[in-house]
């Protein structure tokens, strides 16, 4: 049976979301998942959502921004789906059709540490906070500037960078890789392939 | 006379023992794990390992950059496969996330002769060519399978005797499985460390999760796996927790006294990376091993042994 062209193609055609149709729904995932309660819809039933073809509801859902890919759903998933590779491939898939999860900070934290990768070549943890935190201020501010500077409450996140700090644990400036711009060519290069 | 024709032998008993990896550092290397890279350096002489940084690696993308088009991030993660593959030795890594993203990346990329080509098609644009096939692997099992048991207890100058150590494993050192020890009890930290003459408590939350990169924008949830990890250790009377990670080890650390106010607790557990505890017994200074970067102190727990 051609299944093309439906929302279960689609999470298949993602690499990581292959195996979905052998899922039997038998909620294993969702029993081992850590982080099921703060989920909009637990990993079994996301799954089941997906073969629905209920695809709005599923793509700007919270599920996958709280899936800490522990892998423990996948390692004993008498299926060999591999739930974690879903989770991957819903978030990918979200933000291919823009639409992310508005209640949840870690698209924008994600967002923003891709930027800085995408730029330096190189992870750099203060560069992305601000990044992060600059995003959400606009966006609160555009919405509700009240709640906008409220976030001066982030001060007290100070102590905890402090100790990083003195102990040389938070260098202040970036590191970037020497082939930038070999390394911007191929992603320019997989951007324009298209989604694998 | 006799010295100058020996000198080549013992030179090339030397190259012998001495094996080389292409080490793929990682971002924390630098940064939050500092302590990790520097220890690691460490103890590479003391156990004929020699860690060659690979030349111009990148980030491997990690968790996060899944929000990107799945074959940028095969892209990124492989063209540290691709500079590996130009040396043709075994990539190297101490960090689990690292591990699994370029582990996997490797899995796909050498399965999938399509999904090689396509990125092949991108790499290009850098020079570079992935044919598939190498090996990516963890320090700790380069540790335990190349080096062994008992060559490292024979080289054990300080007996760890008495310091009873909880052995946190996290996720994605043995999950999903890539060939590695047991994805729920694994073991082989525990043998590492009775090979140091230390003790092993039972650990449940042993390869739990920590909540990883979650601990930025949830920090909430993450105070709570973080708890349950603590409050395991505490209560089975661990003097420390080892890792093998350098982002359990951020999470176990330096969130320790936010996770115990948090959650109305009581411990105070030091959070070592296994190649700190392993250099001690291998009689290197406790300076060498960057104790120090703990913001938990260690210095209770290690009084004994320095
Ligand atoms: S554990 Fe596997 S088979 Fe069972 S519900 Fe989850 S994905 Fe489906
Ligand atoms: S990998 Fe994600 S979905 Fe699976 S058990 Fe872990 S947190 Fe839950």
């Amino acid at each position: 049976m051609s299944d093309n062209g439906t929302f279960v193609a689609e999470v298949r055609d993602v690499p990581g979301g292959e195996a979905i149709n052998e899922c039997i729904q038998c909620g294993t995932c969702t029993g081992s998942c850590p982080n099921a309660k703060y989920m909009d819809y637990a990993p079994r039933k996301v799954i089941y959502m997906i073969k629905a073809g209920m695809k709005e509801e599923v793509l700007s859902c919270n599920t996958m921004w709280y899936c800490a890919t522990c892998y423990l759903c996948t390692a004993r998933c008498p299926r060999d789906v591999k739930p974690t590779g879903i989770m991957n491939a819903l978030a990918s898939l979200s933000v291919r059709h823009k639409l992310t999860n508005k209640k949840t900070l870690t698209p924008i934290f994600y967002k923003a540490f891709v930027d800085v990768i995408r730029n330096n070549g190189r992870a750099h943890e203060g560069g992305m906070m601000m990044k992060a935190y600059m995003r959400i201020f606009w966006k609160k501010l555009k919405s509700n500037p009240i709640k906008a500077f409220g976030m001066i409450s982030l001060v007290k996140m100070l102590p905890f960078a402090f100790s990083l700090l003195k102990r040389g644990r938070m260098p202040l400036k970036a590191k970037k890789i020497k082939d930038r711009d070999g390394f911007k060519a191929i992603i320019a290069k997989a951007q324009s392939l298209g989604g694998a | 006379m006799a010295l100058r024709r020996s000198l080549p032998k013992l030179k090339a008993w030397g190259a012998l023992k001495m094996k080389a990896y292409s080490y793929y550092p990682g971002c924390s290397d630098e940064a939050t794990g500092i302590a990790y890279g520097i220890s690691m350096r460490a103890i590479g002489d003391a156990l004929g390992m020699q860690l060659d940084e690979l030349e111009d690696w990148n980030c491997c993308g990690t968790t996060p950059y899944h929000v990107a088009e799945e074959l940028e991030a095969i892209c990124v993660a492989g063209r540290n496969l691709a500079l590996a593959e130009e040396k043709g030795q075994d990539i190297v890594t101490g960090c689990n996330a690292c591990f699994v993203t370029l582990g996997k990346t490797n899995q796909r990329l050498s399965n999938n002769p399509e999904l090689r080509a396509m990125a092949n098609e991108a790499l290009a644009e850098g020079n570079l060519k992935y044919n598939g096939g190498l090996k990516v692997r963890h320090l700790l099992e380069v540790i335990v399978n190349d080096i062994g048991y008992d060559q490292i207890a024979s080289k054990v100058t300080k007996k760890l005797e008495g310091l009873k150590v909880a052995c946190y494993y996290g996720c994605q050192l043995t999950r999903p499985n890539l060939g590695f020890d047991d994805t729920e009890n694994p073991q082989s930290m525990d043998k590492l460390v009775e090979a140091l003459g230390a003790e092993t408590v039972p650990f449940e939350m042993k390869a739990r999760c920590c909540s990883a990169s979650l601990v930025m924008s949830e920090e909430d949830l993450a105070l709570g796996l973080i708890n349950k990890i603590l409050k395991n250790a505490q209560d089975n009377n661990a003097d420390c927790i080892i890792t093998a990670c350098p982002l359990c080890q951020l999470n176990l650390d330096a969130y320790q006294s936010k996770a115990k106010k948090k959650n109305e607790e009581d411990y105070e557990i030091p959070v070592f990376f296994f190649t700190q505890l392993l250099g001690m017994a291998l009689g290197i200074s406790e300076k060498e091993l960057a104790f120090k970067k703990g913001v938990v102190s260690s210095k209770k727990v290690l009084a004994p042994y320095l």
